[in-house]
């Protein structure tokens, strides 16, 4: 087990090496090497969605995926959602607009499995969301502020185009 | 004072650095030199441990040390300290910290890896030499009851953990005088809490210092710090616990456990930063669920569907152990009568050791099965006398003014029951009304004319939220003339730090985000408890009140003096003191602080105190009773046994509205709760041999989006007069009436084939046996 290989992949613009074991997750990668704690992880089994963070241009599940398979890769995760300057990025105005976290530990997730799926369907209709959410698990807030703060965003982000 | 704060509906506080990613949960707080830990847990419901070999897990490069009970040394001698002590407790049997001799459930924890970092731990985990022999194991609370079951542990003659009772009025004349009798079994299960953040503890050991901090993902600092000191026998100031950002608490992180105290023991015996974060398999075998009651029900009722008494017996799976007193029975049974004016009740309640994780409360506690117990009782007297639900409820409801209402029930502690304010009756309408029930009967009959069965439920109930007697407060004015206010208390995404800033904000003339809050700390100035039983607004909240009153009542008192003024004659606007109608003469806050602050021969000033700050306490005896009606629509497929939710209404009563948008959040929230434990949550162990069945979120189901009805809430506030501000609790509102609700619906569609539904969670396969039963009936 004690081998390591070399990886690299670019995070938020920002390049990241480290020598590893084989079977670390790309979530501790991400989280325990660079430092990125805003991605979280809620059942390591790719269940709950919370790990979710976006893997050349697609939501992917950090915990079911080993750091050593995302080598070369671009990623965004929370961190990166924002704009340089601070400025929200629609999904997380949002989010905070429509009460779409309570605690917070699924937010993450939520926000970049959103994020990423505006790109592809800029006009998603309510049952859409409720589809693609149905992979993310929140205790706290019943979905309805989610589903709302999709909408939201996909409204916002259509009026900026 | 303009209240400007107070009510409306701001942003959260908590929101900017949770979106951001900027969070700080207990796995996000990083230590240079912090050790990973393992736990090795039991494999079986029920075994004596034969011998444990360490040798080789010790033996890993990386490493750094592995104990079992025996390592930890004679302070691990004793087993863990009984949270709630109570005389009804027949067997007080809390773990040790470390499995001695016997593990007596799956996940019960026996030997702790600390390696440099987890996965290594659980390398060492693997390593470990472990025989165990089977014992016999029981896991159905009826069986474990029974002449002759087998012990849940060795040492024990009987299963019983403990026997409740509630009564009050004459239960005999009830029953005598009643023109009907019904009697219903019911079979109640709620599985684990779910939370999304798994349990965490980070101990930081000061061995030369003599002190140890503690960053735990729990609902009770102030209660992990006095278990952790009397166990360790060591002062309470020196432990630190601080609960960071917490994911999710919803009842089972109020609990200490014991992996808090290997974690504190094992930091400082190696005198490094030690970590655990729970994995979520471990969570089903290690966290306290709330699993089964069974009750039997009777109720005496006139002919006009009049309740004169209930008497129940109920049967409880307690799980292994006894680490929390006998909260979780308790509250299933202090509800009764619910918001019902019933003259009579007595109900006995049996708390049955079982082979399985313990049970402690879950969102609602015991509520939600008192509730569904009484709320199922008001239906069958419905059906069975041909009367309309709500009908039932409006004839049985304490009415508005009956309040204070005293249900003739006394409160252990000696306190007499009393429902303090509200109005039943408006609730119910307003659901009803909310929900278009009067043309109900179309739309039953539209759904029916494409072969779908349409219910709609009713549920409704009070709840004995914020619970005495304190948590405390402490506001101050800064020198900048910052307004800051600190409470021990802590939250897992109630939207705490918001709440405490809008009520403080009004004093000073701010907004809430300009406003510093601290929360969850030991080191804070003021007592705490603990966030459970929707009780931290309604009990911190007028402490944050009384001191910020208080520090602006100094800080005008100080002001008028030097104005030459009359305290009436000034106001505070943005942080200032101004006299009225007179322009350009004011005083900030930060000046008259810094005053107060004073320094080396630089006098406070006479007749003063020093510093602009006070902590406060509003102590109260009572609980306050939050209160409301759901309705619900609902179409079952009788063919598959599915459900679909249609649309849910909640018409709610949790007193003065501090922020509406979180209160809409805690009910909508609530709720889908208790839509997971009516259709989904199913914590199943195989009764041969205690093994879980199901131990991933894969197995056990949780609500989705997909399956989530829209969920349309109405306030109606009735302030309490038991706290100054007349905050009632929101927190478990929406889930106690939940399970009931979605029930009535279900059986009201199935109400043509005569399908009677006494039990949840309710999976399209057992929902299609109930309605098998009668299909065939009906063909045969």
């Amino acid at each position: 087990m004690s081998e390591l290989h070399a990886v690299g992949m670019t995070i938020n613009g920002q390049s990241y090496r480290a020598d590893i074991e084989a079977r670390m997750t790309l979530a501790d990668f991400v989280r325990h090497v660079c430092g990125l704690t805003g991605t979280h992880v809620g059942c390591e089994h790719g269940v709950c969605g919370a790990c979710t963070l976006i893997a050349d241009g697609r939501a992917t599940r950090s915990c079911t995926m080993y750091a050593v398979q995302a080598h070369g890769s671009v990623l965004t995760t929370v961190e990166g959602l924002a704009q340089p300057d601070g400025t929200l990025h629609p999904v997380q105005q949002a989010f905070t607009d429509f009460n779409g976290l309570q605690c917070g530990f699924c937010t993450s997730g939520m926000q970049m499995t959103i994020a990423a799926y505006l790109e592809e369907n800029p006009s998603p209709t309510e049952r859409e969301i409720r589809e693609l959410i149905s992979g993310n698990i929140c205790r706290c807030t019943g979905y309805q502020g989610i589903v709302r703060a999709a909408l939201d965003a996909a409204q916002k982000l259509r009026e900026s185009r | 004072m303009g209240m400007r704060n107070l009510g409306a509906a701001v942003h959260r506080i908590e929101d900017d650095r949770l979106i951001r990613g900027k969070g700080k949960y207990v796995d996000d707080i990083k230590i240079a030199g912090t050790l990973s830990a393992a736990f090795l847990r039991s494999s079986e419901a029920h075994a004596r441990i034969k011998s444990i070999d360490l040798a080789a897990a010790r033996a890993i490069p990386g490493v750094v040390a592995v104990y079992a009970l025996d390592d930890l040394g004679p302070k691990a001698s004793q087993r863990m300290v009984q949270a709630y002590p109570n005389p009804a407790i027949k067997i007080d049997v809390t773990p040790y910290p470390l499995a001695k001799d016997e593990v007596c459930y799956v996940g019960e924890p026996i030997a702790v890896v600390i390696a440099e970092n987890r996965y290594l731990a659980e390398d060492g985990v693997q390593a470990i030499g472990l025989e165990l022999e089977s014992l016999a194991c029981v896991i159905d609370a009826r069986d474990a009851l029974k002449p002759g079951a087998p012990p849940v542990q060795t040492a024990f003659s009987s299963n019983l953990a403990a026997t409740l009772n509630w009564k009050f009025g004459d239960i005999d004349q009830a029953f005598t005088d009643a023109d009907h009798i019904f009697e219903q079994e019911y079979f109640q299960h709620r599985g684990g809490p779910h939370f999304m953040e798994c349990r965490g503890i980070l101990a930081q050991p000061d061995v030369a210092g003599g002190r140890l901090t503690i960053w735990s993902s729990t609902q009770s600092p102030f209660l992990v710090r006095r278990y952790l000191a009397a166990y360790l026998e060591r002062e309470e100031s020196s432990i630190r616990v601080l609960a960071p950002d917490v994911g999710g608490g919803f009842g089972p992180k109020a609990v200490h456990y014991a992996e808090e105290l290997v974690i504190a023991m094992v930091a400082e015996k190696l005198d490094r930063p030690v970590k655990w974060i729970e994995d979520r398999r471990e969570n089903f075998v290690s966290t306290n669920q709330q699993r089964d009651q069974w009750w039997q029900v009777q109720v005496a009722c006139r002919s006009n569907g009049h309740i004169l008494g209930i008497r129940a017996q109920c049967i409880h799976d307690n799980g292994a152990y006894v680490p929390y007193g006998v909260l979780l029975p308790n509250t299933s049974i202090v509800p009764f009568p619910g918001p019902y004016a019933i003259g009579a009740v007595d109900i006995e309640f049996h708390s049955a050791l079982t082979n399985a994780v313990p049970t402690t409360p879950i969102r609602g506690a015991g509520r939600p099965n008192a509730t569904f117990v009484i709320e199922r009782t008001v239906d069958t007297i419905a059906r069975e006398l041909g009367l309309d639900r709500a009908e039932v409820r409006r004839l049985n409801f304490v009415r508005k003014d009956q309040f204070p209402y005293e249900t003739g029930a006394k409160l252990p502690s000696g306190v007499s029951v009393q429902y303090d304010s509200g109005d039943y009756h408006r609730t119910l309408e307003m659901a009803l009304e909310a929900s278009k029930k009067e043309s109900f009967e179309q739309r039953r009959q539209a759904a029916a004319q494409v072969g779908k069965w349409r219910g709609l439920g009713i549920a409704s109930y009070n709840e004995d939220s914020g619970l005495p007697p304190y948590e405390g407060a402490t506001v101050k004015i800064l020198p900048s003339g910052r307004v800051v206010v600190e409470v021990g208390s802590c939250a897992q995404g109630q939207g705490l730090e918001t709440i405490v800033a809008q009520i403080a904000a009004d004093y000073f003339g701010v907004q809430t985000h300009e406003i510093l809050v601290r929360t969850g700390d030991t080191d804070l100035p003021a007592l705490a408890l603990s966030t459970v039983g929707s009780r931290v607004a309604a009990t911190v909240g007028p402490s944050v009140h009384l001191a910020a009153q208080a520090v602006r009542e100094k800080a005008l008192k100080l002001a008028a003096r030097d104005f030459e003024a009359s305290e009436s004659d000034l106001e505070i606007a943005d942080g200032r003191i101004a006299i009225k109608g007179v322009p350009g003469k004011t005083v900030g806050l930060g000046d008259l602080s810094r005053r107060l602050i004073a320094n080396v021969n630089l006098p406070v000033p006479v007749g003063f105190s020093p510093g602009l700050e006070a902590t406060a306490y509003h102590t109260t005896t009572r609980p306050v009773y939050a209160n409301g009606s759901n309705v619900c629509e609902v179409e079952v497929d009788i063919d598959t046994g599915e459900v679909e939710l249609l649309d849910y209404w909640v018409a709610h009563d949790c007193g003065t509205i501090i922020n509406p948008r979180l209160v809409d959040g805690q009910i909508i929230g609530g709720v889908v709760h208790g839509i997971g434990n009516a259709l989904f949550e199913h914590m199943r162990y195989d009764r041969a041999t205690g093994q879980p069945l199901c131990n991933n979120l894969g197995e056990y189901l949780l609500p989705l989006a997909t399956e989530m009805p829209q969920i349309h809430v109405q306030h109606m506030e009735s302030p309490s007069p038991v706290n100054p501000l007349g905050i009632k609790g929101a927190g478990e509102g929406g889930t106690i009436p939940g399970i009931a609700c979605i029930i009535s619906a279900i059986e009201d569609a199935l109400r043509p084939l005569g399908v009677k539904i006494n039990e949840y969670p309710l999976s399209p396969e057992r929902l299609l046996e109930l309605i098998d039963e009668k299909r065939q009936r009906k063909v045969s």
